[in-house]
């Protein structure tokens, strides 16, 4: 081995390391019935590990897994006095915890323990040769070497706090919260706007059995407000999340309301009075108006109005206050500011839902030129019976009944060009829902929808699609739509029939549905950063494993409800809610988390050296979950010393990226320390 | 005379790399045997002095390899690995060390196949280059110059 002392090389120099030779360690060698020994000659193996410094005892057997084979490491661990084991086997990925366990169940401290892995990286991949052989001599021997730098680590064991934060008051924070609650734990439901029931309590009929919205939902959002483990906080938003699984701190931003809500009995008289009233209602999606002092809609929880401060006469021109005067409680607050409160929660379920993309980027579909163009969230206010139009279909110009309707679906959906490439799930469903709502409301109607495939998967969903085409006569033309404009006061929408030939279509229209895609919420990139969880590139949250782990997310205690992971539609999105309860449930139902101790720790050493750490904090930016914090060391005067990096292990996930970026070498990660993992480097390549 | 079997580490993290050559184990695809690996818990972790220990230690090729971009296990493991291979790269090369034995690569625990390519593609790689015994050589100038 060349020695060299170069100033880039000096630290691979220091860490030149020495192996022990206080060790005792066990190799057990296995054959995995033939899965190994077919291919490697394990008695050979075995007889050289038992000739390697610090090699106690080596030997091979059949199936190490099973239970004589469990035995006879457990046998040998107190036979010989083993200090460590190495099993020479499978991957650590599947019997690590097997062997790690057996050890502990002898005495040993379970991370004494490592697998070398003989059959998938060794005799699976070669033909039965001396190399192979020799191939598994040098892993076993690898190994070997790390096992005599192994310290003995124990678990991290962290407290829980038995409170779930959920983000969003749609159906899918609505359900996360019920199933938490009933479950015997307390929530915090936080919702950014003035009422719960998001998304769902704007929609008029619900897919595929048309049975009202509101009366499915409205009757949650009261269970909600009423159960006595949940606190109901709405114009509230997360400001800031710290801590860990089981131990975070959110702070919340309670916005202020302008009102006091324990004098409010919600009498309304306040928001008949203001004379500010033409404000685009966000509920009627700026189909109808609303007051500077609101409640966004008459089944609202909590029932109570909030002053919107861009709209109010008072708040831009500091006169008005006509909601004071008349408030028979005197609940009006002007002076009222945005609250920020902290709390302890163990877990958090993010439910923030999703949005709706404005369809202006399309522009030869004339949305946002012609009032009568209009999206499918739109149309779902106007069949709705607590809509603008009462549940009856009308157009927006001129409030006349359309005798012919178009809807285009796939409007910005599965356009990679112009809109979003992925299919928004949702559209062929509601679009199908809405034109035989049309057929139902107006007799003699005719409705018409452009589609690129009819997707209708789920149960009873194809059904449903196909009682739109053969009870209400929904005529589906499968083709695109290339121009939408206005003559003679109609709409003319010009496309194409690809099913008849690429057949030329022209429909007069008197009014135009965009079945709009579903997007991420504005705000969803700040949100998720501020969680510490990964979104993908559309800005949905991304789950921890897309099979596997829909509910988790890569932060442990993070979990995911609903539309802001992917568009969804109602049961699909409840199911995922409770699926968030359950895994809250899991965690709530200990009262100490127990993790594996594979965590950064920074050196100390007596004084006067303290830490060989230098408090540059390169490693605090590399880390990726804020786990490295600073640390003064004082004397005993207080007076400061040192400044050193600390590592939280409850925030530590054992990445170990901060013990690479380390200049000193003064952060190392347990498992996989600097001395192990040189070891391993200088004995897999000293085979000589 | 007997071919050169080159010595290669590969240096690979525990949740795509390490999981992808399982997968290549399970899927029983054959690859040289030169190739070893080493199990680190992410790409991150893997600091260039590491590598730099197994060419003096002998070896003549290197595999670094970890999760695709945005897939690792930790976030951003990756990309500091990834950054810090740029770097790297290029000061290594400045240093006289052949930077065309070093292969850095991502393979996802779905690519089975992706790894035994790789491996097979660095081993006749470093076949034709030969042994490394430059390294010394460029260790040993190095050395004179910290010393003067």
């Amino acid at each position: 081995m060349p020695e060299f002392s170069g100033i880039l090389f000096l630290s691979t120099s220091l860490l030149t390391v020495k192996p022990s030779c206080m060790s005792k360690i066990g190799v057990f060698i296995c054959h995995c019935g033939e899965n190994i020994s077919a291919t490697v000659d394990v008695v050979k193996v075995a007889e050289e590990a038992g000739k390697l410094e610090g090699v106690a005892f080596s030997t091979d057997y059949k199936y190490m897994c099973s239970d004589p084979g469990q035995t006879l490491i457990k046998q040998a661990i107190k036979d010989k006095g083993l200090t460590g084991v190495v099993v020479a086997a499978c991957s650590p990925r599947m019997h690590e915890p097997t062997f790690r366990k057996a050890c502990a169940e002898a005495g040993l401290n379970p991370y004494m323990c490592e697998m070398s892995n003989l059959r998938e990286h060794c005799s699976w991949v070669h033909d039965k040769s001396d190399a192979t052989t020799q191939k598994a001599i040098d892993l076993v021997r690898t190994l070997v070497e790390k096992v005599k730098h192994n310290k003995p680590l124990y678990n991290i064991k962290v407290p829980v706090t038995k409170t779930a934060l959920v983000i969003g008051g749609g159906i899918a924070g609505i359900q996360a919260s019920l199933d938490i609650a009933n479950a015997g734990h307390k929530v915090v439901l936080i919702e950014k706007d003035p009422s719960i029931g998001g998304h769902m309590s704007q929609l008029s009929e619900t897919f595929p059995t048309l049975d009202c919205s509101q009366c499915i939902l409205t009757p949650r959002m009261v269970e909600v407000a009423q159960h006595p483990n949940i606190t109901l906080l709405t114009y509230a938003e997360l400001e800031k999340l710290e801590g860990f699984i089981g131990n975070f701190k959110a702070t919340i931003r309670k916005k202020a309301k302008s009102i006091d809500e324990k004098l409010c009995t919600g009498c309304g008289l306040c928001t008949t009075k203001c004379p500010t009233k033409k404000i685009p209602s966000e509920f009627n999606t700026g189909l109808g108006f609303r007051p500077a002092i609101y409640v966004p809609f008459p089944q609202a929880v909590p029932n109570k109005p909030v002053i919107d401060k861009l709209n109010c006469q008072y708040y831009l021109k500091g006169k008005c206050k006509v909601c004071e005067k008349l408030c028979p409680t005197g609940a009006i607050r002007f002076d009222q500011e945005d609250e920020l409160v902290e709390m302890e929660v163990g877990a958090v379920v993010a439910a923030t839902g999703f949005n709706v993309m404005e369809p202006s980027g399309f522009p030869e579909y004339g949305y946002g030129k012609y009032k009568d163009v209009i999206t499918g969230l739109q149309f779902e206010r106007l069949a709705s019976a607590s809509g603008p139009t009462l549940g009856e279909i009308r157009r927006p110009s001129d409030g006349k009944i359309p005798q012919k309707i178009v809807f285009i679906a796939c409007a910005g959906s599965r356009d990679p060009a112009k809109g979003i490439p992925y299919c928004s799930k949702i559209c062929c469903m509601y679009t199908a829902k809405h034109a035989m709502l049309y057929q139902h409301k107006v007799h003699g109607g005719e409705s018409y929808i452009f589609y690129m495939d009819i997707r209708a998967g789920g149960k009873n969903y194809e059904e449903f699609t196909r009682r739109a085409i053969v009870e209400d006569e929904v005529n589906y033309i499968r083709g695109r739509v290339s121009k939408v404009y206005e003559e003679n006061g109609k709409l003319i929408v010009k496309g194409v029939d690809t099913l008849l030939n690429a057949k030329p279509v022209e429909i007069e229209a008197d009014m135009v549905v965009l079945a709009s895609a579903a997007i991420a919420n504005p705000g969803s990139e700040e949100l998720a950063q501020r969680m510490h969880i990964s979104y993908d590139a559309y800005n949905f949250f991304s789950e921890a494993h897309p099979k596997l782990k829909p509910v988790e997310t890569n932060t442990a205690g993070i979990f995911l409800a609903g539309a802001c992971q992917a568009p969804k539609d109602i049961p699909e999105t409840v199911s995922q809610a409770s699926g968030a309860a359950a895994k809250v449930a899991i965690l709530f139902s200990q009262n100490e988390l127990s993790r594996e101790p594979v965590v950064a720790v920074v050196n100390r050493s007596p004084a006067p050296l303290y830490s060989t750490c230098v408090g540059c904090f390169m490693c605090a930016t590399a880390c990726p979950y804020q786990a490295i914090s600073e640390k003064l060391i004082t004397d005993r005067k207080g007076n400061v010393i040192k400044r050193v990096a600390k590592v939280n292990p409850g925030l530590c996930q054992g990445c170990g990226t901060c013990v690479a970026f380390c200049r000193s070498k003064s952060i190392d990660i347990d498992g996989y320390s600097n001395e192990q993992m040189y070891s391993e480097v200088m004995a897999l390549l000293n085979n000589d | 005379m007997t071919e050169f079997e080159p010595k290669i580490v590969a240096f690979v993290c525990n949740w795509c790399t390490y999981a992808g050559a399982d997968l290549t184990g399970t899927s029983r695809i054959k690859y040289a045997t030169n190739v070893k690996i080493i199990r680190f818990p992410c790409t991150g972790r893997i600091d260039f002095m590491l590598l730099l220990k197994a060419f003096g230690e002998g070896a003549d090729g290197i595999i670094v390899s970890g999760c695709h971009p945005n897939d690792c296990h930790y976030t951003s493991g990756n990309f500091h690995a990834r950054r810090r291979w740029i770097m790297f790269r290029g000061l290594l090369d400045m240093l006289g060390i052949d930077v065309r034995r070093i292969q850095y690569s991502w393979v996802s625990a779905a690519e089975g196949a992706k790894w035994a390519d790789i491996v097979n593609t660095t081993v006749n790689a470093i076949r034709d280059l030969g042994p490394y015994t430059d390294y010394a050589k460029v260790a040993g100038y190095l050395e004179k110059e910290a010393e003067v």
